[in-house]
């Protein structure tokens, strides 16, 4: 038996999307091409760009594939410090680490700040409207943390940048498949999406641009994308792209049910196996498709190890180089680094069912009683 | 319990040794998990970082022979309890043997425990060294091969530890295990064996030292003329009967660290090859293991330091963890080596010196 519960990490390719980029393989030319082939190419791209841009509220022209959302980040976070004379900007301390990097990188050439967060994994408005200055260009927030699933208070934070001259930026990457996304209800300058988080294939994101929005491009060599990312379009990965959004958007509503059930079941087969652990932040500001619970008996480098001998696997903090768990940063700017590194991730999909919850459970019962019997506990 | 329901956990530091023997336990028909274990962050300036390789050479021999891997990190562990001993015995002048420690606070416990917690029946390891299991009866041999024995490091184990532990290459000679990487055609097959202490790796042990530890220079006295010889750059950075590094010679033949002052920061010196001042007849140690319960009183054969021949000795339990160990004569025996005991092939266990003495005589600055 094996349990894949780490979509948030990655998902499969789905069946469909894998046929229908088979079926428009065909479909090879170099969008820039002046010829027939080329311009067939350019009619096929373009019909994505349009289904895409529908899909979040968004004109075709706001819309620029990227190789991921990890570049898509990198793409405004860059393009806006260079664009400006030193600018503030202004995130979060649980950002996925495609922000959380960059605007460490960018502390040389920008004043940054950094909000914190509550128990939850919310940010407070209060500390956001303070750190709002004349100064700041850039506000980056995840809408939808890839570790917890908390959601944050985008409404809010849509109000007090509005009243700035920021831009908000939202990365939106774990958000799609959980909740409805309109460019125009956020409020937003810049939204970027992935598609590998999304079913389609890894190698291909979307960065949504707000029209009129000046930045720095830091893809030289080509005109392509409105001249915002040189490259050849990926033509036929952004047909994936386009389909996994369709997918999601159609499928969201009963994705929604089944998350939910299979969640709830998780934590309460955990209660009745009588498994110590509790839940990192508040499931009442949470997606369905994450649970991050903390095991305050065991370390999260040894709990994978023995899950994944199980076949369960599930995640917690990141890889170092050596293989060895890196504690989750966000985990760690919510309680502490001693609960980081006893906290695990599980994450879902509507593959699963119940009875995968049940055997987690059941597992983790068995691991747990073991180390007790060892005296390990 | 026959083999395929056997689970055996083996350490992969990445190197030959411990590639071959998760391979050979593999076709014993065990069923194998490897796991790297990290102790040290050792990223240099460059970024690069040796664990990340050699984590990469763990991957691929996993790969190659079919197992699982995994990795774990005890830089925690490691710092604290050897890491920690290692600067401490440093500053008490001593020379401690991190190996030691190592192998009994991390690869035989942290890591013991860890692979136990895991269902692991047994842990194995690359090392040069043989256990016996029959029954309740547990022993450690030495290595077949001679020249890679590495009980010398293993001589603070349990019979408890000893008895979750295998050791496949025992009955291999060195050059018979590169063989079988080769035959096996394993990624590791020409890698370079390891040299020094883990986490010094191949820097510059002086610099190392001293961006942990305060160096103090002092003066260099020729202990048996109370010659001013110059500067020493500070006691930490010698070792008795240590020959290298001194930065001085002349007629008389080489000179010798013989002895530290701690008080007076004074570093001693003697020239000659066996000068007496090293020599010593009887020794004092703690941090008593006995692998298998001994007599207050027993003859038995010893090493003082690593690769060293065995030396004739009488063995007396004095007291609570207190051995006095008298032999006819030997030179540089260092507190805080480790002292171990065999009888034959057999490892009786071993123990820390703590006092040097010659003819009953505390040599004081034998530290």
């Amino acid at each position: 038996m094996s349990i894949y519960v780490d979509y948030a990490a990655t998902t499969p390719v789905d069946k469909e999307i894998l046929k229908s980029m088979l079926d428009n393989a065909d479909k090879f030319g170099n969008p820039s091409s002046i010829h027939r082939i080329g311009k067939e190419g350019k009619a096929f791209y373009e019909k994505s760009r349009k289904n895409a841009a529908e899909l979040i509220e968004a004109k075709p022209d706001e819309i620029v594939f990227t190789g991921s959302a990890t570049e898509a980040n990198n793409m405004v976070i860059r393009g806006i410090v260079s664009y400006y004379e030193r600018p503030h900007i202004i995130t979060t301390s649980v950002e996925h680490a495609s922000v959380k990097e960059t605007y460490q990188a960018m502390e040389d050439y920008a004043d940054v700040t950094y909000l914190d967060v509550n128990e939850h994994g919310q940010i407070s408005i209060e500390d956001l409207q303070d750190a709002l200055s004349e100064r700041t260009k850039l506000v980056s927030i995840i809408m939808v943390n890839n570790e917890t699933g908390t959601i944050q208070p985008m409404e809010e934070i849509r109000k007090a940048v509005s009243e700035s001259n920021a831009l908000l930026h939202v990365d939106a990457v774990q958000a799609f498949r959980q909740l409805k996304i309109s460019t125009k209800s956020l409020g937003c300058d810049f939204l970027t999406l992935s598609g590998h988080k999304l079913h389609a294939p890894k190698g291909i994101g979307l960065l949504f641009i707000k029209q009129n929005t000046h930045l720095n491009r830091i893809m030289t060599g080509g005109s392509q994308e409105k001249e915002r990312r040189a490259g050849t379009e990926n033509t036929l990965y952004a047909h994936a792209m386009s389909l996994a959004m369709t997918q999601a958007e159609e499928k969201r509503e009963e994705n929604t049910k089944v998350l939910k059930a299979l969640k709830e079941k998780l934590i309460s087969e955990l209660q009745t196996q009588e498994v110590p652990f509790e839940i990192n932040g508040s499931t009442a500001f949470q997606t369905n498709h994450i649970v991050n619970l903390y095991f305050p008996w065991t370390t999260s480098e040894y709990l994978l190890t023995a899950m994944d001998m199980a076949g369960i696997y599930a995640s917690g903090g990141s890889a170092c180089n050596a293989g060895t768990v890196v504690p989750s940063h966000v985990i760690q700017a919510m309680y502490s680094e001693d609960r980081a590194r006893r906290s695990i991730r599980f994450s879902f999909s509507k593959e699963l069912t119940e009875d995968d919850m049940t055997f987690i459970a059941e597992k983790l019962k068995s691991i747990y009683t073991k180390l007790k019997d060892q005296g390990f506990i | 319990m026959t083999n395929k329901d056997t689970t055996v956990v083996v350490g992969m530091s990445g190197g030959v040794d411990s590639s071959v023997t998760a391979k050979l336990l593999l076709d014993q028909g065990y069923n194998v998990v490897g796991i790297f274990m990290k102790n040290w962050d050792d990223t240099d300036e460059f970024g690069v970082c040796t664990a990340t390789e050699d984590y990469e050479d763990v991957r691929l021999v996993a790969e190659e022979i079919g197992i699982p891997y995994y990795s774990v990190n005890f830089e925690k562990e490691y710092h604290d309890r050897v890491f920690q001993y290692f600067l401490d015995e440093y500053k008490k002048g001593r020379t401690p043997n991190p190996d030691v420690m190592c192998n009994k606070e991390i690869k035989f416990k942290a890591f013991l425990d860890h692979a136990m917690k895991l269902g692991a029946d047994y842990v194995a390891t690359g090392h040069y060294a043989r256990v016996t299991h029959d029954g309740e009866n547990v022993e450690m041999l030495r290595g077949v091969d001679n020249n890679k024995d590495q009980t010398y490091f293993l001589n603070q184990l349990t019979k408890e530890q000893l008895s979750r532990v295998l050791f496949p290459l025992g009955h291999l000679e060195k050059p018979e295990v590169r063989e079988l990487a080769h035959k096996y055609d394993l990624a590791t097959k020409d890698k370079k064996d390891s040299t020094g202490i883990c986490f010094i790796g191949e820097r510059d042990f002086k610099t190392f030292l001293s961006t942990y530890l305060p160096a103090n220079p002092g003066r260099m006295i020729n202990m048996e003329t109370g010659e001013d010889k110059g500067a020493h750059d500070g006691l930490m950075y010698y070792t008795i009967g240590q020959r290298q590094g001194l930065g001085i010679g002349g007629d008389g033949g080489p000179y010798f660290v013989a002895g530290k002052n701690l008080e007076t920061n004074e570093l001693y010196v003697v020239q000659g090859d066996n000068h007496e001042a090293l020599l010593s007849t009887s020794l004092l140690a703690s941090e008593v293991n006995f692998i298998n319960p001994m007599p207050e009183t027993f003859e038995c054969t010893a090493k003082f330091r690593y690769r060293q021949k065995d030396v004739p000795v009488t063995v007396k339990v004095t007291g609570d963890d207190q051995l006095e160990i008298s032999y006819d004569s030997a030179s540089a025996v260092t507190p805080g080596q480790a002292v171990v005991l065999y009888d034959g092939d057999r490892v009786i266990g071993g123990a820390t010196i703590d006092t040097v003495l010659r003819n009953n005589e505390v040599l004081e600055y034998l530290a």
